[in-house]
Order: structure tokens, then sequence, then C-alpha cells
């Protein structure tokens, strides 16, 4: 199917995970997600895969551990308060080095919120969330398409690294609709998963899969391999795309539905004869610090545009490293900046 | 000569870390009896749960997944939806199941996974160092009922196989004991059936094995047994509270 199909973003990612080769579903509803497990609740059965409404957020991470353990292609989603119910599991789930995915279509916090679109479970996505030294990988698509680019980037990832991989999306990216367009080819053939617990017939070592290590010099090694497949992710995954910043004197930083956002405002303000580009991290973890601080020789200055009250700014300054004042425009609580607020915020700069 | 009693062919042969006198070990032990007389081995995953059987993966001889507290049954129900013709079966005490995990094995039986839980009641959290669980008796001292448990305070012992067998899709619950030879024998009976009604029925089966802790309950072991024979079983009392006729 290579034909062009309009189709909301949680819809379209249902399907791409499909065609990834994803036969196992858990999830339980939260607004504004609720469209992909009513997607999969049709598509699954179609394909002889599984959709599951679990009991909650805690029982939907653990099957998915269950059914990763077992060798499967298996995602979860959820919205902000039901990814944080979720994060026990991920801590255990990177822990025990098993490949899933599961998607933030985020909302508005802290607490029960709003159901309107947020970037405010950054941090949580890319600092932790969770107990213990661990990383998840984190995509965060900006259109309907790319949403189905990266969720099938994300099982490969997901299996090519036994990490769990995030899709962060928002509110907003999960109730539009574009175009989109899915890769003809369905995967059939996965990677072989060795150390999957799917019986054991002394063909190979007992299959356990634990995140227990009683002994520290074990963990401390356990932790240590974890940090080398982590270092490994850095070197090799790290993802971005830059919009008219090779002579931009004041560069926009802004991740997904923002960066659309952002780039409208970066055009209106290049008709002004402002010299502005735009700087989207595709990858919030790895974060791509080099090349977004390479602009800072360049650059006057670096303007980080989200949906939250300052959250990636951060890794803003760490990449800019005080070479350029870095400065922060955020709206919050669901509220969606226009472009017209952010082109404000790029003219007090110029 | 011919040996009449071997280690189990599912029992791995490796020394546990169970307290002396601790009934953890019969347990194992009849779970890789009925293993090993269905000959299911080699396509049975085990969970553990967290808790003192949280290393029994470390004594069976087959695949094992090792779950966060209490969420054996939500871990059971990805790889038995993920792999339907293996078997697949937590084991979890009461700390574990009757508490933290309520919601996740209410679910599980509620929607008829076929996986088999043999769920250990020794009315107390042995790993954490003998506090009360939901299932300590009332009046019973734990380490966080020094002066007994409280009724009006902290509400009755639990009776969790009474609780699942009021729900429709579960096909075998019962309540057995490991504390003398004959209620050994009924309780691997028991458990073999759990494994029969996933294997055969595809239903889901609970064994709810009342067991002693002499550590945290302070007693030696003999006693122990005695204790589980005068204060648990009249409050647990034995016996099949589902079985698959009834559910058809």
């Amino acid at each position: 199917m290579s034909e062009k199909l309009l189709m909301k973003g949680n819809e379209a990612l249902g399907e791409a995970a499909v065609r990834a080769g994803c036969r196992l579903y858990f999830a339980y509803p939260i607004t504004p997600q609720s469209e992909l497990p009513e997607y999969l609740s049709r598509r699954m059965p179609e394909v002889g895969g599984v959709f599951l409404q679990a009991e909650s957020e805690v029982a939907a991470i653990n099957m998915v551990y269950g059914a990763s353990g077992a060798g499967a292609r298996v995602m979860t989603s959820s919205s902000s308060p039901g990814i944080s119910l979720k994060q026990e599991g991920l801590s255990y789930i990177a822990g025990a080095e098993l490949p899933c995915v599961v998607v933030n279509m985020a909302r508005g916090g802290p607490g029960l919120g709003s159901i309107q679109p947020s970037q405010s479970d950054y941090l949580q996505a890319t600092k932790g969330g969770g107990h213990g030294d661990y990383r998840l990988i984190v995509l965060a698509p900006a259109s309907v398409q790319e949403v189905v680019d990266l969720t099938i980037l994300a099982f490969d990832l997901a299996d090519k690294y036994r990490n769990p991989v995030m899709i962060m999306g928002d509110g907003l990216l999960g109730q539009m609709m574009e175009p989109v367009t899915f890769p003809d080819e369905v995967k059939k053939e996965l990677p072989p998963k060795p150390w999957a617990t799917t019986g054991w017939t002394k063909d190979r070592p007992k299959n356990i899969i634990t995140s227990l290590e009683l002994q520290p010099e074990r963990l401390e090694e356990h932790n240590r391999h974890l940090q080398a497949k982590y270092a490994q992710i850095v070197r090799e995954e790290i993802r971005w795309d830059e919009y008219l910043t090779g002579d931009a004197e004041v560069v926009v930083v802004a991740y997904g539905t923002v960066a659309r956002i952002a780039r409208s405002a970066v055009d209106a303000a290049r008709e002004k004869g402002i010299k502005a580009g735009l700087f989207r991290p595709i990858t919030l973890w790895p974060y791509p610090y080099d090349a977004l601080g390479r602009l800072a020789d360049a650059a006057k200055n670096f303007l980080t545009v989200e949906m939250n009250c300052g959250q990636m700014v951060e890794d803003v300054r760490l990449a800019v490293d005080g070479r350029r004042p870095v400065y922060f425009y955020g709206r919050s609580g669901g509220m969606v900046p226009t472009p017209e607020e952010v082109l404000a915020e790029i003219e007090k700069l110029a | 000569m011919k040996p009449v009693f071997t280690r189990p062919r599912s029992l791995a042969d490796v020394s546990t870390h169970y307290c002396p006198g601790c009934t953890h070990g019969i347990v194992h032990r009849l779970i890789a009896e009925a293993i090993d007389e269905l000959d299911i081995a080699e396509r049975t995953i085990g969970v553990a749960p967290v808790g003192c059987a949280v290393l029994a993966y470390n004594y069976f001889n087959v695949d094992f997944q090792e779950a966060a507290h209490g969420r054996a049954p939500a871990v059971a129900t990805g790889i038995k939806r993920a792999l339907p013709d293996r078997v697949v079966f937590t084991y979890q005490g009461d700390g574990d199941l009757a508490s933290i995990g309520t919601a996740e094995i209410v679910h599980a039986a509620n929607r008829g996974e076929a996986i088999t839980v043999i769920y250990v009641n020794n009315a107390i959290y042995g790993m954490t160092g003998g506090q009360m669980a939901p299932t300590t008796l009332a009046g019973q001292k734990t380490t966080t009922s020094p002066f007994g448990r409280d009724v009006e305070v902290c509400g009755y012992p639990i009776r969790m196989a009474e609780l699942l067998a009021t729900l429709v899709a579960p096909r075998y619950i019962a309540r057995v004991a490991v504390n003398s030879p004959a209620h050994i024998q009924q309780a691997k009976r028991a458990i073999k059936r759990a494994f029969e009604v996933q294997v055969n029925d595809h239903g889901f089966a609970l064994v709810e094995v009342l067991s002693t802790c002499p550590t945290n309950w302070g007693l030696p072991p003999k006693k122990a047994l005695a204790w589980l024979e005068e204060n648990m079983i009249p409050y647990y009392p034995l016996g099949e509270f589902k079985v698959p006729k009834e559910a058809e």
C-alpha cells in the first residue's frame, strides 16, 4: 500500500506498528491517545495479532515485559498520567534489557492536568522517570508521516539494542490528520532473540529474564554493560533536522509539533529580513548536543520554544555551553504557542 | 538397585537460600514433580515474584522471568498471549499476590488467562523481615503489628481463594497446606490439577498453599507446622472452591 492515506496521528502510529511486525499491544484508555487502542482493537485481529485492554497502565507495561521476554515485538501506549504509572515497569524492562515500544501522546500536567497537548514530560522521558541508571531511546516525530517512519524505526532500534524506545508525541500530533504513506513491505523476519524465554529444550543455557542482581560486584558490572550500550547509542543513533541554520543569527530550538510552529515563525522572520533558523532534535535521547553546539560558532543567540515551563532548554544550555545566550519561550497547561508569539520572541533577539 | 525416590528432573540440583524448616522447598518440589509427570518442562515458562521466592528462577530447570512486585500475573499474561502453546505459571507469596498485586491477580483470573498460579500463603512478609501481611491472622504479632493484628485498624485477613472463586472465568481454585504428609499428598494433587487445567482446558487455575515461616513466626519448624494446623487452617479452610465442571 503506497498510496497516500489521510489518517490521524494515533491511527497512523497503530498501522505503522502493525507493519513493523508488532503483533502484541497492551494498553489502557486515556485521552488523548485512545484512538490508538481503538484502532488496534480492530486491526490486530485482522493480522492474527493480540490486542488486550489491560486493567491498568501498570498491568499493561508488565504484560509488555512478559511478551517482550518471550521474544515478541510488543507495544503499549498512554498519555502523561498513564506514562507515570508505567515508570516502574520501564525501569525493570531497561534493567532486564527487553526491547519494546512505548508511546506517550503527552498532555498537560502536573497531576491529572488537562487533556490538551503538552511537552512537559521531556525530563521524565530523557532523564529517567523510573529508578536506577537507565536510558530510554526517545524519538520525537513532528508530522503524521514522521510518526509512521519513527514508529518503524523504534521497533528496529529496540531490537538492535534490547532497550525500550519511547515515541514522544503530544495530543496535537495524535489527533491531527495528515496524508501518510506506509512502506509496501510488511516486515516478517524478526531478528533472532536467543535470550527469550520460549521453553528450554537444553539446546542453550536456561534463559532467565530478570533485573535482579544481589551481588554488588555483579550489579555494577551489569550497570557498566548498560552504560557501554548507551554510549554506543549516543555514537550511532543521534538524529536531528536543521532548517535555514547555515547563516542563522537566531537559532530556534524546538521539537515535535512545536517545531512545526517554530518553522512558520522562522519563515515569517526571514520575510522580515531576520536571519533565523530552526534546529529540531528528532532523538530527544540521545540528544544532538554536538550538532547544536556547532551552531554557536555563527549564531548570536538561541531561542528554545517548548510546550512546558522550560525542560529541553537545560539540554540546549548544555549544548551551547555558555558560548551564546540561550533564551526560553514556553506555553504550558495545554496551551499551544502560535507562530506570531514565536515570531515576536525572535524579533526581540534579532 | 532401583531408585524409588529421586530429585525431579525439573528441580535444579542446587542448594536454595530458604531458611531451615521453610516449606517453600516442598512447594517447589511438588511443582517440579507435576511438570515432570505432565512432561511439559520444555514448554513451561515460570514467573518469579518479589519476596522470599524472588530467586525461584534458580531452582527450576525451566525458562523463567522475574516480575516486579505483584505483577507476575500481568507478566504471565504477556508471555501466554505471545506464546499460547506454552505452559506458564506464576509463583507468588501473600504480600505479592494478596497485597500489592491484587489488581493483577483479580483481572488475570477474571479474564480467564490460561495460566497456573501457585500462591504461597504464610501469613507474613518473610523476605523483608516479618512484617504484617494482608493474610496475617487477627491478633498475630509481627514486626509491624507488635501488639498483634488489630482488625479494627487493619481489617481482617484476606481469603484470596474464596474471593477469586466468585469470578466466572477461573476453572480451578483450591486451597491446600504442606504441614503434614497427608496434606502434602493433597497439595500435590491440586498443583498437578492446576497445570492440567491449563494444558487441557486452557483455563485459569490457582492453588493457595498454606505454608510456614519458622524464622519470622519465631517458632522451631515442627512447632510452626502445628501452629499452621491450629491457627491457619481454621481461618483458611482447605478444599477445592472451583473445579472445571462448575465453570462449564
